[in-house]
């Protein structure tokens, strides 16, 4: 049976069309008012400014000190976005490789853990962030423990060391379960008779680790670095709850800047909005490409062997 | 519908054609071009009644001086005001400062007796530039430089830095206005109610929650406007009803507000929701809450503060870009709060932050 050419074509279509209107479009109207002044929501009401918002957003004398910027909250935010991505990324990882490892061991109870693990992930960030607050005000129950030990109470979230440190901890408890059940679906990909050799080979455990488990996990941790670094740039929501970006602007970040800047304000600058949003797209766009990099060489090097 | 959704998701739908035939704003002037104008759906006699007795809130609707439309009914005319934890001042045996006394002198009364009685902090602001304009308004803020233009000048500069400082001193919580971001608003009730401040600076509309939560905890006591060197003076607000231009029913919508605007329904609106009347004619008829004596007392002493309203306040919470005065007053004060900048560079970023505002909006 001969298929029309147009066939496929009639089957993508409602799907593009809901793409095009929800993600390609509003693509568009960014770029538009990335470029475009004034505080008018329509774009017919709005005048071309050039690049005159992302030359304000980047008028800095040194892009390492904030208070030098002409938009010091943008920088500000910037730098906290990429200090959150580091820590919550790298320790996610760290912590969600080593519970991988832990869940995929014959260990009593080992479907209540991966649930235990993977329940938070099931959560709304703003539930999340609610129970956080709650266990963290003043009033809450973590200094609720550290009274009755005897201790003087702290501001957990209007220290700005602290609020960055929490931040960063919630982030994790709240998005480690799913990144765990990504290396453990790999680390159980891994064939047993690998370990069995080196079993006979007399290899210590520290060694199947490094030279087994860990090179073959490579591919998994490499999707699950961009994945959650991808995350980790884009963190309003859970944030924005539990601290509200202060104290200060210590837990501000780019995207809340872009939603106080675009909507927050009595004098709603769109287009400085839009043209903060074009610069997080670069950033997006550059962790992206590192991860085709990433993952084709990964599978480049799995080849040759 | 909260409150956070008339701030912020109501103008984006207006400014895309959307939204209701009326609604309750607390922007009066800056939403101005969305308002329909009710005087050619008001007869002479109605357009002279509104005239005559909102003659005081009329103009906060208003585009400008030329502009001699009539849009809104306040809901709730608010007047700012310090409530005082008397309870807390009997036990310490402070004599609690008079009628004319200054921001310091209650400062130094509150601190006394939080040492005292053991409460952590001496006072409390909500987190808003609105809240603050008085004490800058008190301290010889004039608001606006010769051509309107809002300026942060020497007398706002004063209350900055001495209201940075009180956080630095601990007088003080850290956690009202350093412990959140942005401009994002924060009120300090709960501070006042847990006993943990002194006092507490907020404003009238807070009176039926501190009636209903507090006053089975604590005696309190709202004092007189607190002075600075150049005034003693609070900070007018409140919330209105305006009809909008976009609605197919802009005779039935004018209908409904006028109706609520006759002295009768305006009083019994005023009385059940506990409210300072913006109409002269109720204002002087009199409105009987029915409140607890302690509330009662309260509301007329936030009804003597009226008068007392200096100029620049009245000016600044009619002028159309008071959210750009207000809100980054409250991101840049608290960053100081803080601790994250300093006094002055909080103030140079203040008075950068506003400029660029008035400018993007005036394009």
């Amino acid at each position: 049976m001969q298929t029309h050419r147009s066939t496929p074509w009639l089957f993508l279509a409602p799907n593009l069309v809901i793409f095009g209107v929800f993600t390609f479009l509003p693509i568009a109207i960014n770029f538009y008012y990335a470029f475009t002044g004034g505080v008018n929501l329509y774009p017919n009401d709005r005048p071309w400014v050039g690049t005159e918002n992302l030359a304000t957003l980047l008028d800095c004398g040194s892009y390492f000190d904030p208070g030098s910027c002409r938009r010091d909250l943008f920088w500000r935010a910037v730098w906290n976005t990429a200090q959150y991505s580091l820590f919550q990324v790298g320790l996610m990882i760290l912590f969600s490789l080593i519970t991988a490892l832990v869940l995929n061991r014959k260990i009593i109870g080992r479907g209540l853990w991966r649930g235990v693990y993977f329940y938070p992930v099931l959560l709304s960030p703003v539930v999340v962030a609610l129970i956080w607050k709650w266990i963290l005000q003043r009033e809450g129950v973590l200094n609720g423990v550290v009274t009755a030990l005897g201790h003087e109470p702290t501001l957990w979230l209007a220290e700005p060391g602290w609020a960055f440190f929490w931040v960063v901890f919630v982030g994790i408890w709240a998005h480690m379960g799913f990144y765990t059940l990504i290396l453990l679906a790999g680390l159980q990909a891994i064939p047993a008779d690998l370990y069995e050799a080196a079993q006979l080979d007399r290899a210590s455990p520290w060694r199947s680790l490094t030279k087994i488990t860990l090179p073959l996990l490579m591919p998994n941790l490499l999707v699950v670095l961009v994945l959650a670094a991808i995350k980790a740039v884009q963190t309003f929501d859970e944030v924005f709850v539990l601290t509200g970006g202060g104290p200060g602007s210590a837990t501000t970040f780019i995207v809340q800047f872009i939603y106080q800047t675009g909507f927050q304000e009595q004098v709603r600058l769109y287009g400085l909005a839009a043209a903060g949003s074009l610069l997080l797209a670069v950033a997006l766009i550059v962790l992206t490409l590192i991860q085709l990099k990433a993952t084709s060489a990964g599978s480049a090097g799995e080849r040759a062997k | 519908m909260p409150y956070k959704a008339v701030v912020e998701t109501l103008p984006v739908q207006l400014a895309a054609g959307e939204g209701p035939d009326i609604a309750r704003v607390t922007d009066l002037g800056g939403l101005n071009k969305y308002y329909l104008d009710l005087t050619p759906h008001l007869s002479a006699a109605r357009q002279k009644h509104w005239n005559d007795n909102f003659a005081s809130t009329l103009p906060w609707f208003r585009a400008g001086p030329a502009d001699k439309g009539v849009y809104g009914l306040m809901s709730q005319l608010t007047v700012t005001g310090l409530y005082v934890n008397k309870t807390l001042f009997d036990q310490a045996k402070v004599p609690m400062p008079g009628d004319k006394a200054s921001w310091d002198d209650w400062i130094a009364a509150a601190d006394k007796v939080a040492k005292a009685t053991k409460v952590p902090f001496a006072m409390a602001m909500d987190r808003s530039g609105h809240r603050f304009a008085p004490l800058a308004v008190a301290h010889g803020a004039k608001i606006f430089d010769d051509k309107g233009v809002p300026v942060v000048d020497a007398g706002y500069q004063a209350a900055a830095k001495k209201f940075i400082d009180w956080h630095k001193n601990g007088l003080m919580p850290k956690e009202v206005w350093g412990g959140v971001g942005g401009s994002q608003y924060r009120d300090a009730f709960e501070e006042f109610a847990n006993g943990r401040v002194v006092a507490y600076y907020s404003g009238s509309w807070q009176l039926k929650r501190m009636d209903t939560q507090v006053t089975k905890a604590f005696d309190w006591t709202v004092a007189s406007a607190p002075c600075g060197p150049a005034a003693c003076t609070a900070m007018p607000g409140g919330a209105a009803f305006v009809a909008l231009k976009r609605t197919k029913q802009p005779a039935l919508a004018a209908k409904f507000l006028d109706f609520l605007a006759e002295d009768a329904n305006y009083k019994e609106l005023m009385a059940k929701t506990e409210n300072i009347p913006a109409s002269a004619s109720v204002a002087k008829a009199g409105v009987t809450y029915q409140v607890s004596p302690m509330a009662r007392t309260a509301l007329n002493a936030f009804v003597a503060d009226v008068p007392k309203i200096a100029k620049p306040n009245f000016e600044l919470q009619g002028y159309r870009f008071n959210r750009a005065v207000f809100l980054p007053t409250a991101q840049r004060l608290g960053q100081a709060a803080a601790g994250e900048m300093s006094a002055d560079d909080a103030l140079k970023r203040l008075a950068a932050d506003i400029d660029e505002q008035v400018k993007a909006a005036s394009k």
